[in-house]
């Protein structure tokens, strides 16, 4: 059943109670479903919580996952970020410590080249906050974790959106 | 605007949705509740002596009745008594609405005295569980549960109430509508793949019909047997599908699955159509997964979704309920050129039969043969091990008979409080309860329950000393190292190497009198058919008849653990 395995993306709108969250990530856990990152937040509607979850799946146990969550009570909606356009974006902060000058140089570089932002600043050591998809994120750390002896990461999952016109990720 | 109790509103919620029958276990956190119940004569309380017997009745109650069964009980212990029940009625689509106790809201999250998070504790065995976290939300929630009970596909949704907030005034009115926009059950049925999957059936060469328990829960039963005799199709049942035809019917072929008939396993293996209703194709009737059904197409209609193409790949998925299905399926069917194939299964049959050697001694068959011959307007309720699959595969379930068990999570200690539930939902019907000497002795408290309550059940103990089941196990598998499995071991039998045992631990018959109850003991043939006549005869009190088994009785054919169906074991 090794078919297709890869990281796909469900946004969620759910009612905005207590246990929601943990009758999802409950789901995941209990079905060893894989469970990438989860987003939550208020919508318009302070009774309605939308969450973009990401997994990492098989065809078989991606339609099983989807089907399992639409037979939820609290979930109002599914919505499979497969095959539609999507606007989605995670939060990266990455802390390079113990820098050099030279170091100091580079994270400036590649700050500049992933259009991210250096955000602070001390004696030795900078901190860059990246808004991008998560798997130029991926990439971000990678590189990161080569060129620096010492940094910190904190990812905030990614959050998605529906394009309102035929945009790319 | 008259304001009343959250108490109060409850026991006239439970009026409103026509429950008339409460299965109740008082605390400190219901008591208040408890004295509502006492203060009306339309609801009936029936106090069972343990909360895990007091879920199965409720389950029990549903199962037989149709109705929502419904739970009360207090806070902590009470309420996580009820695990092992509802997990048995969420893997059973069984409709319950249970009531837990909880602490006062400002001492949630405080350890405080029979405080438990009864929500989380159950959210992954109920359909839907929710704390009543405001007054006038109660009303409405209780309206949702009995909705969401029952709908879909059934399953218990627990409902946890903080004491402060029943004791709040607030409005008398009990919502007449429900709307919940997360859940709107599909029953219809989509035509066009129904259409499909009948065109496929007409084609076939070799289609066979497996009925689920879902059959039975939509109560489907005779149309489906309607689309069988028009079809000419034969069919095969999950356990659960037991009695979704009349197995004295022609086109009956049996059970499949690991305990199934050789012919039904058979014809599941060399079928070109497997048209399957209301099963979720459980581990225990597929067998190895790959080699199931490997020659056919498979048509699966399921009220689930998340049933459908799970295990199983399916080619024709319908969502839609049984019985609508079925209702539909009745007007399109035409029949089927079937001859050929059901002189296959004849042979497979033939070749062998459902049979247990006949031996002097008395067997289980014997035991189900008279039930048979004896009763036709039964309700059948078989606990958990060996006896539940000899009630399975001999048991004749026709058109006034019904058979209920915990099927999928296999609950010893159902049987008996089965029965009471049975019962009390359906008192002009003679209720057995089918158990072995380990379910018995799990909730054998309940004979309190069944004597104060006059129900005049049939107790059937299957005693053959042993955990019968997995020491079929070890016996087949495990080089007959009968380890946990001798329900007589322990020092004396240790010292005295199990030769100066008490006759009978626990002596059945005086356990029955102690409790007022009537016991029988059944050592020989000849005495079975004299055994439930008597107990016919007991009007107003339970019957438990003990039969004395040989342990080495095992359960035939057996489907090898991760073997294919058609690796049967069929004798040893």
């Amino acid at each position: 059943m090794d078919n297709n395995m890869k990281k796909r993306w469900i946004s969620l709108y759910v009612e905005n109670q207590v246990g929601v969250l943990s009758k999802i990530s409950g789901l995941f856990s209990g079905k060893s479903y894989n469970l990438d990152s989860l987003t939550v937040g208020t919508t318009e509607d302070p009774t309605v919580s939308r969450m973009t979850i990401a997994t990492v799946s098989d065809d078989e146990t991606f339609e099983q996952i989807k089907k399992q969550l639409n037979r939820m009570v609290e979930v109002i909606k599914v919505i499979d970020f497969t095959d539609i356009f999507v606007r989605m974006k995670e939060i990266l902060y990455v802390k390079v410590f113990k820098c050099t000058p030279a170091d100091k140089v580079e994270v400036f570089q590649i700050a500049e080249t992933f259009k991210a932002k250096v955000i602070d600043y001390g004696r030795d050591s900078v901190l860059v906050e990246f808004v991008q998809t998560a798997t130029k994120n991926d990439a971000v750390v990678k590189l990161m974790k080569e060129e620096f002896k010492t940094i910190e990461v904190v990812r905030g999952g990614s959050v998605g959106i529906e394009s309102i016109s035929m945009m790319e990720r | 605007m008259r304001q009343i109790t959250g108490n109060k509103l409850l026991v006239r919620a439970l009026k409103e949705e026509g429950v008339d029958t409460i299965f109740g276990y008082p605390g400190a956190c219901t008591i208040d509740i408890s004295d509502e119940l006492y203060k009306q004569n339309d609801i009936r309380v029936i106090l069972p002596r343990h909360e895990q017997a007091l879920v199965h009745e409720a389950d029990a109650y549903a199962r037989t009745t149709g109705k929502v069964g419904v739970c009360l009980v207090t806070s902590g212990p009470g309420a996580t008594n009820l695990v092992t029940g509802l997990a048995t009625a969420n893997y059973d689509s069984v409709p319950l609405v249970c009531f837990t106790g909880q602490v006062a809201r400002h001492l949630i999250g405080n350890d405080a005295f029979q405080e438990v998070d009864i929500v989380g504790i159950t959210r992954s065995i109920t359909k839907y569980g929710v704390t009543v976290r405001r007054r006038e939300d109660l009303g409405r929630i209780i309206k949702e549960a009995f909705y969401i009970a029952r709908t879909g596909r059934p399953g218990p949704v627990l409902i946890d109430l903080p004491k402060d907030v029943m004791g709040e005034l607030g409005s008398a009115e009990y919502p007449k509508t429900v709307n919940i926009r997360g859940y709107k059950p599909n029953t219809s049925v989509h035509m066009g793949q129904l259409k499909r999957a009948i065109k496929m059936l007409k084609k076939a060469e070799r289609p066979l019909f497996l009925a689920g328990g879902g059959v039975n829960i939509a109560r489907a039963n005779s149309v489906f047997t309607e689309v069988v005799d028009k079809t000419n199709v034969p069919v095969v049942t999950t356990i659960m599908g037991r009695g979704a035809i009349p197995t004295n019917h022609p086109l009956f072929i049996g059970n499949l699955g690991m305990h199934g008939a050789y012919a039904a396993n058979m014809a599941v293996s060399e079928c070109d159509l497997l048209f399957s209703i209301g099963t979720r194709f459980n581990d225990r009737i597929t067998g190895k997964l790959h080699a199931f059904a490997p020659k056919a197409q498979i048509v699966h209609i399921d009220i689930d979704t998340a049933s459908i193409s799970r295990n199983i790949h399916v080619d024709v998925p319908i969502v839609a309920d049984a019985l609508e299905a079925v209702t539909k399926m009745n007007e399109y069917v035409e029949p089927c050129e079937t001859e050929e194939w059901m002189k296959q299964i004849k042979q497979w049959k033939e070749e062998h039969p459902l049979t247990m050697k006949n031996r002097a001694q008395m067997g289980p068959k014997d035991i189900i043969d008279e039930m048979n011959r004896q009763f036709d307007d039964a309700i059948i309720v078989a606990d958990v091990g060996q006896h539940q699959m000899f009630v399975a595969q001999y048991a004749e379930i026709t058109e006034k008979k019904q058979l209920i068990m915990s099927g999928g999570l296999g609950t010893m200690g159902y049987g008996f409080p089965g029965a009471i539930g049975a019962k009390l939902g359906n008192p002009d019907k003679t209720v057995i309860a089918v158990s072995g000497d380990g379910g018995m002795q799990m909730n054998i408290q309940e004979f309190a329950t069944a004597v104060l309550e006059e129900l005049p059940l049939i107790l059937c103990v299957f005693n053959n000393e042993y955990l019968g089941m997995v020491r079929q196990w070890q016996k087949l598998f495990y080089g007959k190292r009968y380890g946990m499995t001798n329900l007589r071991a322990g020092a004396l039998y240790r010292r005295t190497n199990g030769e100066q045992m008490p006759e009978y631990t626990p002596d059945f018959v005086k356990l029955a009198e102690s409790y007022g109850a009537k016991g029988i003991r059944v050592t020989k043939k000849e005495e079975i058919a004299a055994a439930f006549e008597a107990a016919k005869k007991n009007e107003k009190v339970p019957t438990l008849i003990e039969f004395i088994i040989d342990p080495e009785e095992l359960v035939y054919p057996m489907v090898k653990p991760d073997g294919t169906l058609e690796d049967m074991i069929m004798d040893c």
